[in-house]
């Protein structure tokens, strides 16, 4: 902290699987904002092994092209003299090491099992498995199964406070059994978090205190209407950085120099976005795409959830998106053909060398076709994971009832989506904002009115961690650096053939235009609408398409503009792709073409 | 800035290097600081814990969980035989007796008065590790493993599957861009380590398991031939416990690709001598890449620092491009601008100045090159 006690220089890092990335904050006309971003590439790898490296190289990125002195040496100068040099608060995520690796253990699958994977997804974990006393498996296969996996944490729950401590116990019994070692280093015992039924504490103290790092937290699940995630989201916080972290290369000497705890990245990111659905009152969906990992996290009916596809991602997973996709579902994306040998061999070179950049356009192409793989999976996954608590009883109206709709519906509805923000390399990076925005509307299909913003340098994790320390300065560059808008996305619900009615556009543009445009099914159409601008709009689906008010009902309402403006998709929902080869590459292209995504 | 990091993979005359070999849990060390271990020599070994059962002898017995203890015909730590009794009722006046027999042999391990579970443990499974290289014990870890120092020739691979295995090198071309064709293969390459040069098809690799070769190094493979030798797609690159009779490992990535010519001069000066390779790849935190160690004990080391040692990019370093365009081309830097640069994806990057082995210029994103170290 400067002399005064004020904070005036801010430096965060998150060291991701690939990129570690630094960004310099500094107080400006009492005001935070962004001043520089630098990165490197993230040395976990031979022959740094020591991620500080990674660290230092972004940082020093920072300080070439800030001109801010933040270094002496390998270290971080303190404080800050409210001029060129010094910091007064370093801070990290970290996605790196492989993240948190956790295996979580329930009584029903459905119920404490699933409340256990939402906290510890929620807490930014990878959840490798999921264990139930209702699974399917027999014990010793899921002994087999702790014993192969060999995670970084455990998160045992089950049963009610004051219900039944037999099935608890019986799940303690097979981690018992198993022995579990952990992933990283053999001279401490595995961390396991005991957050179910108060009741069955001293038997699972009895199993597990010898050996296993046992804690206990309050039930995540003390009645059955009501999830308590809090107590065991902290706890797995807690004993990431004490256990995990410590033994990742490197890690200690960096949890020496921040000024709070090291966050797993994804843990972060969710911090912000509960943060923006909060202030703002809205329904949010968040992706971010990364190295190894696919992220997501939503907040709809103010229930915040967050899945990770573990091996989704653009670099160290790009082979399994291509293997859980299907080739035939990532080439359908790209408008040129290419030897099926050729893609093949050109993903697994960017398995094996995962921090190369596509320096031809046909690349970037490529890579931008598997993206919306990767982002169409990650989102299916989530769709089913973030649902209402199930085994709980409602009180349903006649016409929910004759829907059909049951407890554990997905909470996901694109209709009342509000904003969908986009991050990770692949979108934040894109060379033009078009692409992230063709990739976003690709791979998650927005319907009705939908807000679309990218997180212009990828500091959300950064921001995140910020906001527990400082909420002031992250909540000010949040809000004037962080999210480049790229406009809004009108996309009528339903199907029809090509060239027939779908939507009639009527608005008076900010330039003065003045739009009464029949636009027909299939099209895509930009509409020029810059930041910070807003159009007052109708908008009439036709007989049998909706945009949120009813089939066929007009809508009017105030669209707000972006670096890509008002975009108008009428290619339907739900979406499908001409089969046939030259009318889908003509097609991409004339769509690409709308957008002006890609060079001429 | 006069130098950049980037990734690069290890090739090296000669080096000292320290292989640390472990047991998965805690057993016994069989060997001493200061042996010589031949790469076949087992240096530890312990016994697994044998898998576990769960029997609810309370609920096949119809009993409450806390009236177990009076059945039990066998108490926790007793030996069990599998088909023999483990628990019996009393029955009505010695009649109508109910038993519950073990399904495996091995130990009782516990007894729940809580769920009514008792848990079974069959023999323990013995495990051993061998020293994979020849070399010197130079540490020992109490009940977990030894340090073996080696001083040899040390090569990175991109990528590799299948496990470690030792053989005496083979080099079936004449040049690193030849392709590794099946006719290369014969019986008396059997137990060798083959070395080819930018290429091995499906039909080659198949050839060379049938002729028992104990590994192949090449420049590349094909995906789908990946898929075939492994059954399936490969999702992660975590690879080294497939079931494969030869380890492959590739020097330089997928597709045909030459193998890099310092890399191909060093295998082929080793011609003759014994090497011990492992194709087990992790691309992920704490990478691992394959490796051929070639000891050599007798021969002297460079003076001063180990070749190895890795400096950052800078103009004049020897480097490989590793991205389309110009993908496995082989180059010297020529500049290393500060400032951005927009490639034809439009993309802005850090970029280096590269001149080819057939004299062209060219500019590169920083990312799309890896450092050949020497």
């Amino acid at each position: 902290m400067s002399e005064n006690g004020k904070i005036r220089a801010i430096v965060a890092t998150d060291c991701g699987s690939t990129t570690t990335k630094a960004i310099l904050i500094k107080l400006v006309d009492g005001e935070y904002r962004l001043v520089v971003r630098g990165e490197a590439p993230t040395t976990v790898e031979a022959p740094f092994e020591d991620v500080t490296r990674g660290v230092l190289n972004a940082v020093r990125e920072v300080e070439e092209l800030s001109g801010h002195t933040i270094l002496d040496g390998e270290t971080f100068i303190h404080p800050s003299d409210g001029g060129d040099r010094g910091v007064d608060l370093y801070l990290s995520t970290s996605s790196a090491g492989g993240g948190l690796q956790m295996m979580v253990a329930g009584v029903v699958k459905s119920m404490t099992a699933e409340s256990a994977e939402r906290a510890a997804l929620g807490a930014g974990a990878i959840v490798m498995d999921v264990l139930a006393s209702n699974d399917g498996r027999l014990p010793h296969e899921q002994i087999e199964r702790i014993r192969h996996l060999r995670p970084d944490m455990i998160l045992l729950s089950g049963g009610i406070d004051g219900g039944t401590v037999t099935h608890v116990v019986e799940l303690g019994q097979v981690i018992s059994a198993a022995d579990p070692k952990p992933r990283l280093g053999m001279g401490y015992n595995l961390p396991v978090i005991f957050a179910g039924n108060v009741d069955a504490r001293d038997e699972v103290t009895d199993l597990l205190a010898e050996k296993t790092a046992l804690s206990m937290v309050d039930n995540l699940r003390p009645v059955l209407e009501r999830e308590n995630l809090g107590p065991a989201r902290e706890e797995i916080h807690e004993l990431f950085m004490e256990h995990v972290m410590a033994q990742a290369p490197g890690y200690n000497k960096l949890m020496g120099w921040t000024d709070a705890p090291i966050m797993p990245t994804p843990g972060a990111v969710g911090l912000i976005m509960q943060t923006i659905a909060e202030q703002r009152g809205i329904e949010v969906v968040g992706v971010d795409i990364g190295g190894a990992t696919t992220d997501i996290f939503s907040v709809f009916q103010h229930t915040f959830n967050r899945t990770v596809s573990a091996n989704l991602g653009m670099s160290y997973s790009v082979s399994n998106v291509l293997a859980e996709a299907g080739i035939d579902n990532v080439m359908r994306w790209v408008p040129f053909k290419l030897p099926e040998l050729s893609v093949r061999n050109r993903i697994k070179n960017k398995m094996i060398r995962p921090t190369t950049v596509p320096q031809s356009l046909e690349d970037l192409k490529i890579e931008q076709a598997i993206a919306r793989e990767a982002l169409r999976l990650a989102f299916v996954q989530h769709k089913s994971f973030a649902v209402g608590l199930k085994g709980v009883q409602q009180e349903r109206t006649i016409s929910e009832a004759f829907s059909q709709s049951a407890s554990g519906e997905t909470l996901v509805n694109m209709m009342d989506l509000d904003i969908l923000v986009g991050s990770g390399g692949v979108l934040s990076h894109a060379p033009r904002r078009q692409q992230a925005a063709l990739m976003m509307i690709d791979a998650f299909l927005p319907a009705g009115i939908t807000q679309l913003a990218v997180d212009s340098i990828f500091m959300m994790p950064q921001l995140g961690v910020l906001a527990g320390v400082h909420e002031k300065a992250a909540t000010e560059v949040f809000e004037k650096d962080c999210l480049i808008y790229l406009g809004t996305l009108v996309s009528p619900v339903g199907i029809s053939q090509e060239g027939k009615p779908c939507l009639k556009v009527e608005a008076r543009l900010p330039n003065g235009t003045v739009v009464n445009d029949d636009i027909p099914f299939g099209e895509m159409i930009v509409y020029p609408l810059a930041i910070g601008e807003s159009v007052n709009a109708k908008l009439t689906p036709a007989k049998g398409f909706n945009l949120g008010a009813g089939a066929g009902k007009p809508l009017e309402c105030t669209l707000t503009g972006g670096v890509v403006g008002l975009i108008v998709d009428t290619r339907g929902r739900p979406f499908e792709l001409p089969t046939d080869e030259h009318k889908r590459v003509q097609k991409l292209e004339k769509w690409a073409r709308a957008l002006d995504a890609y060079p001429a | 800035m006069a130098h950049a990091y980037t990734p690069g993979l290890r090739v090296s005359e000669m080096t000292v290097l320290r292989k640390e070999r472990r047991l998965p849990i805690k057993g016994e060390v069989i060997v001493s600081k200061g042996d010589h271990v031949s790469s076949d020599t087992i240096v530890a070994r312990t016994h697994l814990p044998g898998n576990v059962q769960l029997v609810n002898v309370a609920s096949k017995l119809g009993l409450p969980p806390e009236d177990l203890p009076s059945v039990m015909i066998r108490k926790a730590g007793d030996p069990i035989e599998r088909g023999k009794p483990i628990a019996m009722t009393k029955g009505f006046f010695g009649l109508f007796k109910a038993t519950v027999n073990s399904p495996c042999d091995g130990t009782l391990d516990s007894i729940s008065t809580i769920t009514g579970q008792v848990i079974l443990r069959e023999p323990p499974m013995p495990i051993q590790v061998d020293a994979y290289v020849d070399g010197e014990v130079v540490e020992v870890f109490e009940n977990e493993g030894v340090a073996i120092e080696v001083k040899g020739s040390f090569i990175q691979g991109i990528f590799g599957v299948g496990g470690e295995t030792a053989g005496e090198i083979r080099v079936a071309v004449d040049s690193p861009d030849q392709k590794l064709e099946a006719s290369l293969f014969d019986k008396s390459m059997k137990n060798k380590v083959v070395i080819g040069g930018s290429h091995v098809d499906w039909a080659g690799f198949q050839q060379a398991m049938k002729m028992g070769v104990s590994g192949i190094v090449v420049g590349g493979f094909d995906d789908p031939d990946l898929k075939k030798l492994l059954g399936k797609d490969l999702g992660v690159a975590i690879t080294g416990s497939e079931d494969i009779a030869t380890t492959l490992i590739l020097t330089e990535g997928f597709g045909a690709m030459a193998m890099a010519g310092g890399t191909f001069s060093l295998l082929k000066s080793r011609e003759g001598k014994k090497a011990s390779i492992n194709g087990a790849t992790q691309i992920r935190a704490g990478v691992m890449r394959p490796e051929i160690v070639i000891p050599m004990p007798d021969a002297e080391l460079p003076d001063g620092q180990d070749a190895s040692s890795s400096a950052g990019l800078e103009i004049g370093s020897s480097i490989r491009i590793i991205r389309e365009p110009h993908f496995g081309s082989l180059g010297v830097v020529t500049e290393l601008p500060n400032e951005l640069r927009k490639m034809e994806s439009e993309s802005m990057v850090r970029v280096l100045g590269v001149k080819l082995a057939d004299g062209s210029e060219t500019v590169l994103p920083r990312a799309n090159v890896e450092m050949i170290e020497r």
